[in-house]
């Protein structure tokens, strides 16, 4: 059963001596940064989280801007120390096996940190080089990888003139060069037009089928349905909530949602007068949500009572029905 | 992250590639320019400039000639520029344009072998450019011996190196690179002129040689101009030595706490 706070679910999940000890394990995790000028009291960006990602585990982190996923994800790859908190990454402390911690990650940050200045397949080799890869080793993943995000018939470009869909895919194939036993994907498509999220996702799911423990955040909550075997919601630097998909939206939302447009500045009085017809209503600018398990009969007792919206949709709760739930806001405005 | 104070060797050793890869763009130009740059210096200022100089007679700190006065003192100069141009725009482009320092902080390297490793480059570099500065000069005869040139030589390394650390350090604090033109303006050329590469800061005002002599390069250029010319005194080589090696070595500590509070946050 999902939580808004710690899930005790977690405590539950691995009960048996023979279970594997966690990829990540995070308790009070928390990371305020300085304010530019005095040094101190800044802003809080992650604010007690708790977290453990299992091996082969597709794990995500959804929320919007500024809820402080990156920052988490800085923290798990061992490149930005906690200010509090318990973190433990493949079993050992950031604070002193940094670099031992770094080699065995995969890390796709939310930048793109290629090198303009070198080729596709010479940013791959001298990534690996970072790694203590030997050439030939080097030279033998790279031109596997690139085969495996589909650009070996760039691996002569310069990275200026890839698109941001070859660029990310590059990232994604320079985060795999070491083998890594976990990869941290920060926002892996943010950017993207929607034929170049289907190819990295794509890749993705590859990954996961070959059972790769994948860290994603995301503030799309397609991707985070997608991708995700487990994910927390992420609001204010603080987890609101923790669970598979499915699970989210059984705990959070309703089966169904009926999507009503009315005139402009309409809704919040349409809004008082279906309140009865669904288990909750929601007023957005634009429309007005019906949480029903039945969005068919909500819609028509809706017209039973007079009342013709210019456009409906009914449709199955997602993820930003739990956000919104959650939240009282949208993830992407 | 934080924990390891001293860079680890096979460490900055990984990183022999992509420097490398980085010299293979630039090194035909720069070659090229560390020619040519030094022959017109040589010509222009130690040749022509000379001639009139030397008519005038007068003393140069014992210098046979103002060309034998003025070549030592141009390549200290040009060892602080080198270590200018390969720290600055560069460090700003590894931190902000391309963001290179955050793809390698993301691997088993650390901030301390990353700035070691660049450091250790500009090390190379002003090797390269002062060791063909010496070279241009040689046929010009203003050299006493040749174990001067040869002790001279990493003696100019040293005096670059007294600016790159700290130059490194400056060039990961500050937001943009209109700051460099700044620095370029009221450091690089102030000193360049001043430091005693062409006259003798002897002939500052009182207030102005007391600054000359603070800043490292006059003496990276006294120390350079002694043993070129072969009248080296013990004591001030000495202290010109510690003092360049001490800021170096002040440079490279302030850099990599620079550059870590930059890439940690
Ligand atoms: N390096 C930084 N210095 C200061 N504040 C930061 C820094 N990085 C992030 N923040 C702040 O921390 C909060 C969380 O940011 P971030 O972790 O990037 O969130 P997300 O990735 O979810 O958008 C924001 O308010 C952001 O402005
Ligand atoms: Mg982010």
């Amino acid at each position: 059963m999902p939580s808004t706070r710690r899930p005790e679910t977690l405590a539950g999940r691995s009960p048996g001596a023979a279970a594997a000890e966690p990829l990540v394990h995070a308790r009070g995790l928390r990371k305020a940064y300085p304010s530019p000028r005095s040094g101190r009291g800044g802003v809080e960006a992650v604010r007690g989280v708790d977290l453990d990602v299992a091996p082969g585990e597709a794990f995500g982190f959804l929320g919007p801007n500024g809820a402080g996923k990156s920052s988490t994800m800085r923290m798990v790859a061992a490149v930005s120390p906690p200010t509090g908190g318990e973190l433990r990454i493949l079993g050992m402390d950031p604070r002193t096996h940094g670099r031992e911690i770094r080699a065995r990650l995969g890390v796709c940050p939310q930048e793109d940190t290629l090198d303009n200045e070198l080729d596709v397949r010479q940013n791959l080799l001298v990534y690996g080089s970072y790694f203590g890869l030997r050439r030939a080793e080097a030279a033998r993943r790279a031109d596997e990888l690139l085969e495996f995000v589909q650009l070996t018939e760039k691996a002569r470009s310069r990275v200026e003139d890839l698109s941001g869909g070859m660029k990310r895919r590059l990232t994604i194939a320079r985060s795999l060069i070491n083998n890594p036993d976990l990869l941290l994907l920060d926002e892996p498509t943010t950017g993207l037009d929607p034929q170049a999220r289907h190819l990295v996702w794509d890749r993705l799911f590859r990954l996961k089928a070959r059972g790769t423990t994948l860290v994603v955040t995301t503030h799309y909550m397609d991707e985070a349905e997608q991708l995700c075997d487990r994910l927390v919601v992420m609001d204010g630097g603080v987890v609101v909530a923790e669970g598979s998909p499915p699970e989210l939206i059984r705990a959070w939302s309703t089966r169904e949602v009926a999507e009503l447009r009315f005139g402009v500045g309409e809704h919040a009085e349409v809004a008082e007068r279906v309140a009865d017809l669904a288990q909750r209503v929601e007023v957005l600018p634009d429309r007005l949500l019906l949480y029903t398990d039945d969005g068919e009969t909500a819609l028509m007792r809706v017209r039973e009572r007079g009342l013709q919206p210019t456009t409906v949709l009914v449709r199955r709760s997602t993820l930003e029905d739990v956000f919104l739930r959650l939240t009282g806001r949208t993830l992407v405005e | 992250m934080a924990g390891s104070v001293l860079p680890r060797w096979d460490m900055v050793l990984r990183q022999r590639s992509y420097w490398a890869a980085a010299y293979r763009r630039t090194w035909r130009g720069s070659v090229f320019s560390s020619f040519l740059v030094p022959l017109l210096y040589v010509l222009a200022m130690g040749v022509l400039l000379g001639r009139y100089v030397d008519a005038r007679g007068g003393s140069l700190e014992g210098a046979p000639s103002y060309l034998a006065f003025v070549a030592p003192g141009l390549v200290a100069a040009q060892a602080m520029q080198t270590a200018m141009g390969e720290t600055t725009w560069p460090v700003m482009a590894m931190t902000k344009w391309q963001r290179t320092y955050y793809a390698m902080t993301a691997s088993p390297l650390a901030v301390v072998d990353i700035v070691a490793a660049h450091l250790l480059f500009v090390a190379f570099r002003l090797a390269v450019t002062c060791g063909l500065f010496l070279l241009v000069m040689a046929p010009f005869g203003v050299f006493a011996s040749w174990w001067g040139v040869l002790l001279a030589w990493p003696v100019t390394v040293l005096t670059g190196m007294s600016f790159a650390g700290l130059l490194h350090a400056f060039a990961s604090t500050v937001e943009d690179s209109t700051s460099f033109t700044i620095l370029f303006r009221l450091m690089v050329v102030p000193l360049f002129l001043l430091s005693g590469a062409f006259f003798p800061v002897a002939s500052l005002p009182a207030a102005l040689r007391w600054l000359a002599q603070v800043a490292p390069l006059w003496h990276g250029v006294d120390l350079t101009r002694m043993l070129v010319l072969g009248h080296l005194r013990a004591g001030p080589a000495v202290v010109h030595l510690a003092y360049l090696l001490a800021l170096s070595l002040a440079g490279w500590l302030l850099a990599v706490r620079r550059l870590d509070a930059r890439l940690e946050v």
